[in-house]
């Protein structure tokens, strides 16, 4: 509380010595090197956007464009370049801890501290600022062109929720360079998070990032939500819906639901650390275990509407690349439900050990078990999908295939960890890491990169790179298969997790076919970068602006590649599941209208940007207790989103006209158009407009 | 169209845009409210879970520090305030002009805030009396649910007079109208959340 009265020094409980940089001329060991190398490659980083920004005179085209539009595409793909830039300090992170391990038999380089924070950013970074803004941004960018609309239901809340998103992810960036993040691991259980034993800024890194990106969140599952409720074309029928669609459904119920108690269990620590409250301390009348019920009421829930998008985008991936409609349709649309369902009643076994009675643990032991049953129905459908199709093994079919027997192997560690006896001998070991990542990889972020392949010509007109596809695909299939596999033994043989040495060597061989595994996954990386390198620059000869490269089934490709702002410009009626696969067979899908009207859309506005910068300086203000900086940013938010109501005149017309001329130049280029044929899919002679000599 | 297009009073067909918008608008806050629930939902969990013993933790306890006939007409106004409210939709929805609906939106503005005034004074007693939030488990949940409901309540008086500001500047245009239906519907809930904690943790704690 002295800090609330002290307002003699601006800048709260900061100092000097926060400095990385400080720190390691004071005490150049190598792990204040590392983070001092850390520090500066973040200020190089940004340092080096300003540069290229100013000098290419971007600005004005970033902020016209990108930053103020309300463009449900233009938003999805501003996810999706978060998630990325994350994804590289993610991965770099991982492979530094394998490092450690690989060379930790009773040292290593990093001391105990370091390490602690690595694993914390690592897992708060690939939960919440990788794998949630890649699998927002694909919803925000498919969806809506699947179900035929033309926007979200709420396009400012829209960008309003990237924007929040964006300030976990800067803050967590920032704490490289300013102060210490957390020690204690994603999850962050007090009393260890508490103000007794993490006296720091580390935990209020860690609850200011997550609370105003889950925040964000909410607002985004609303707005999800409420569009595939309320925008479907006619015709679109719930059960018509694309399987994408559905999980984005069930992703969007469950963070309705779900994301309440993570804010709540956040503010509460809050409450704890910044004003003496007593919910999860040690002593007078605190009880960590509802912060351990709480968080994992959230948690749970989470990895499902994390991987149930991943199993949306492998749905539409197997049936496009196998030329089949997906197999049992409705079994995979209940298996999604049932899961999201079951998601609600398992989290308690994120705990068994923490002092629940046999019973109990037993029907939460049960209730994960039967997950599998869902899921399994879901792995059956994909095969039968393939079976008897026309595969082709493009890029995405490779992640599917390393999904497939990948996340398998990873659900069935689970089945052995839901049973609780079981657990008591494992947990706490490298073995669950290994299950983890063995589902969240091949699980949700191969699904998010054969969904990135999938859809990246439709969002900017050029495929991808085949070859530094399979590149990227086979290296991250590998380097998980050589990084997490040594892991499951390592657990079984008593390895305990988060720890910066060891003292048993029998750990050693197993650490270095791990790191090993790190330095293949430290080049799935790279090519990733690679092949978007290479795919820019032979972008002419990758063109595929008619819009169907892939000869797909829904509606999103049946629009030009990139599609105009308005998505359509005639907005479809749909009397079937697979509508474009219909429309092509029937000759029906590229047909002028007689009918064009005009198009009403939102217009710019700076709100979300606003929300963004006041955020970060609301999130820096409450970590260094900078309370006068934390009343400006609050207020400067208050008006501006109040003031943001008073604007009457929110929308532009795009006059019929336009859109006639537009639809019609596009409806030329497809007739004078050669069709492609599927075996010439990944050449040059692939324009967008496809074949028709398989339709089924 | 159909006369009804959303739960709750529906504004009718002969408002036209502002009816027909009001089925997207209203659905997504009726989604929000639900998310919102989830949020006190837990929170009431938690607080459950501290009006023990060990959640006490020798401090002061429910009987201590409740006063119930403030509360009690905390109460009565809050409801109130939901019935004025209602009679201002429902001026609203049957066309009976500007000056009665901002006429029952003040009368509601006023409870609200003579709830507001009374909980805060309840708040003082309690600081005066040493139960703070940092003394104990259950006082920290008291602290975290209560107010957080106030501060709803405060955000609705804030949103009330945005709502006033703008039925001033606009008129009735239908951004105005379906706006005053969801600031209508939160006010409601903020009315069945209140009667959980009258129950749950004031006639609860006293029982």
């Amino acid at each position: 509380m002295t800090a609330l009265l002290d307002w003699g020094w601006p800048l709260g409980v900061f100092t000097l010595e926060q400095l990385p940089f400080v720190r390691a001329y004071n005490n150049p060991t190598t792990s204040e090197l590392i983070g001092a190398g850390a520090a500066s490659l973040v200020v190089l980083g940004g340092l080096a956007v300003l540069v290229i920004l100013t000098w290419f005179g971007w600005w004005r085209p970033l902020w016209r464009n990108w930053l103020t539009s309300t463009d449900h595409k233009r938003i999805g793909i501003m996810y999706i370049v978060l998630s990325l830039v994350m994804l590289s300090r993610g991965v770099i992170e991982g492979a530094l801890m394998r490092t450690q391990q690989a060379t930790g038999l009773n040292s290593g380089f990093l001391t105990p501290d370091h390490f602690s924070q690595l694993f914390s950013t690592h897992g708060t970074i690939m939960i919440f600022f990788v794998a949630m803004p890649f699998v927002a941004g694909l919803i925000n960018y498919v969806m809506p062109l699947q179900i035929g609309a033309r926007d979200m239901s709420f396009p400012v809340m829209n960008q309003i929720s990237l924007g929040l998103t964006a300030v976990g992810a800067v803050l967590v960036m920032i704490s490289l360079v300013l102060g210490q993040f957390s020690t204690g691991g994603w999850t962050a259980y007090p009393p260890y998070t508490g103000k007794v034993f993490s006296p720091g800024v580390g935990p209020d890194y860690w609850i200011w990032s997550v609370a105003i990106a889950g925040i964000g969140s909410t607002l985004t599952g609303i707005n999800f939500a409420v569009t595939i409720y309320k925008e479907r074309a006619p015709g679109m029928h719930l059960f018509r819906m694309p399987l994408f669609t559905w999980t984005a459904l069930c992703a969007a119920i469950l963070l309705i639901f779900a994301l309440p108690p993570l804010t709540v269990s956040t503010l509460m620590l809050a409450l704890d650390r910044y004003l003496g409250f007593h919910f999860f301390t040690n002593d007078l009348g605190g009880n960590l275990m509802n912060y351990a019920n709480l968080f994992w009421l959230f948690g749970h829930p989470e990895v499902y509407l994390l991987v149930l998008p991943a199993f949306g985008v492998f749905s539409e991936v197997i049936a496009t690349y196998s030329g089949k409609r997906l197999y049992g349709y409705a079994s995979l649309v209940y298996a999604t439900m049932a899961i999201s369902v079951l998601s609600f009643t398992v989290w308690l076994h994120h705990f068994f050990t923490m002092g629940q009675g046999a019973n109990v643990n037993i029907a939460f032991g049960i209730a994960t078990m039967v997950i599998a049953i869902p899921t399994g129905v879901k792995v059956y459908d994909w095969m039968a999908t393939m079976f008897r199709g026309r595969i082709r093994f493009s890029v995405p079919m490779v992640y599917a295939t390393g999904f497939l027997i990948l996340f398998v192997i990873g659900g069935l560690s689970g089945v052995i960890l839901a049973n609780p006896t079981i657990d008591y001998q494992v947990h706490n070991s490298v073995f669950l890491v290994a299950h983890f990542h063995n589902v969240l990889i091949p699980g949700v972020l191969y699904g998010m990169l054969a969904g990135y392949h999938y859809w990246f010509p439709k969002a900017f007109g050029f495929r991808l790179s085949e070859g530094w596809g399979y590149v990227t695909a086979t290296l991250w299939i590998f380097g998980f298969a050589f990084t997490f596999f040594p892991l499951y033994v390592a657990g079984l043989l008593g390895m305990p997790r988060r720890s910066v040495s060891f003292s048993d060597p029998s750990f050693q061989p197993l650490m270095l076919i791990a790191v090993f595994g790190a330095v293949l996954i430290m080049g799935a990386l790279a090519a990733l970068v690679v092949q978007l390198f290479v795919s820019i620059r032979n972008r002419k000869v990758l063109a595929v602006p008619l819009g169907d490269p892939w000869n797909g089934r829904t509606l999103e490709w049946a629009t030009s590649s990139p599609p105009p702002e308005y998505n359509f410009a005639i907005i479809p009626t749909v009397t079937s599941r697979d509508m474009f696969a219909l429309d092509k067979a029937r000759g029906t899908a590229f047909e002028a209208s007689q009918n064009y009207k005009d198009i009403v859309l939102p217009k710019n506005t700076a709100i979300g940007m606003i929300v963004s910068i006041g955020g970060t300086g609301l999130g820096l203000a409450l970590v260094w207790q900078i309370w006068w900086l934390a009343l400006v940013c609050v207020t400067g938010m208050l008006i501006a989103l109040i003031g943001d109501t008073f604007r009457k005149d929110v929308h532009r017309v795009i006059p019929a006209a336009d859109v006639a001329r537009e639809h019609k130049e596009w409806l030329k280029k497809i007739a004078d158009a050669k069709p492609v044929n599927r075996l010439e899919e990944a050449t040059p002679h692939n324009t967008g407009f496809a074949a028709q000599e398989d339709a089924q | 169209m159909t006369d009804k297009c959303h739960p709750g009073i529906n504004l009718g067909i002969r408002h036209g845009e502002a009816h027909q918008h009001a089925e997207k608008v209203m659905f997504g806050f009726w989604v929000f409210l639900m998310s919102d629930l989830v949020l006190f939902g837990v929170i009431f969990a938690t607080y459950v879970t501290t009006v023990t013993p060990m959640g006490i933790a020798g401090g002061p306890g429910p009987a201590d520090v409740f006063d119930l006939k403030s509360v009690f007409i905390q109460t009565m106004l809050l409801l109130t305030s939901s019935l004025t409210f209602g009679i201002a939709t429902l001026m609203l929805r049957h066309e009976k002009g500007i000056r009665n609906i901002v006429l029952w939106l003040c009368v509601t503005l006023g409870l609200g805030l003579g709830f507001l005034t009374l909980e805060l004074r309840d708040f003082a007693t309690m600081f005066a009396s040493g139960a703070v939030p940092s003394r104990s488990g259950f006082l920290s949940a008291f602290f975290a649910l209560v107010p957080l409901h106030g501060l709803h309540v405060a955000a609705g008086a804030i949103w009330i007079v945005v709502m006033l500001a703008q039925v001033a500047i606009f008129g009735l245009i239908p951004m105005v109208k379906t706006r005053l239906l969801r600031l209508a519907l939160f006010w409601h809930f903020l009315d069945v959340i209140w009667i959980a904690i009258f129950s749950i943790v004031y006639l609860g704690g006293l029982a």
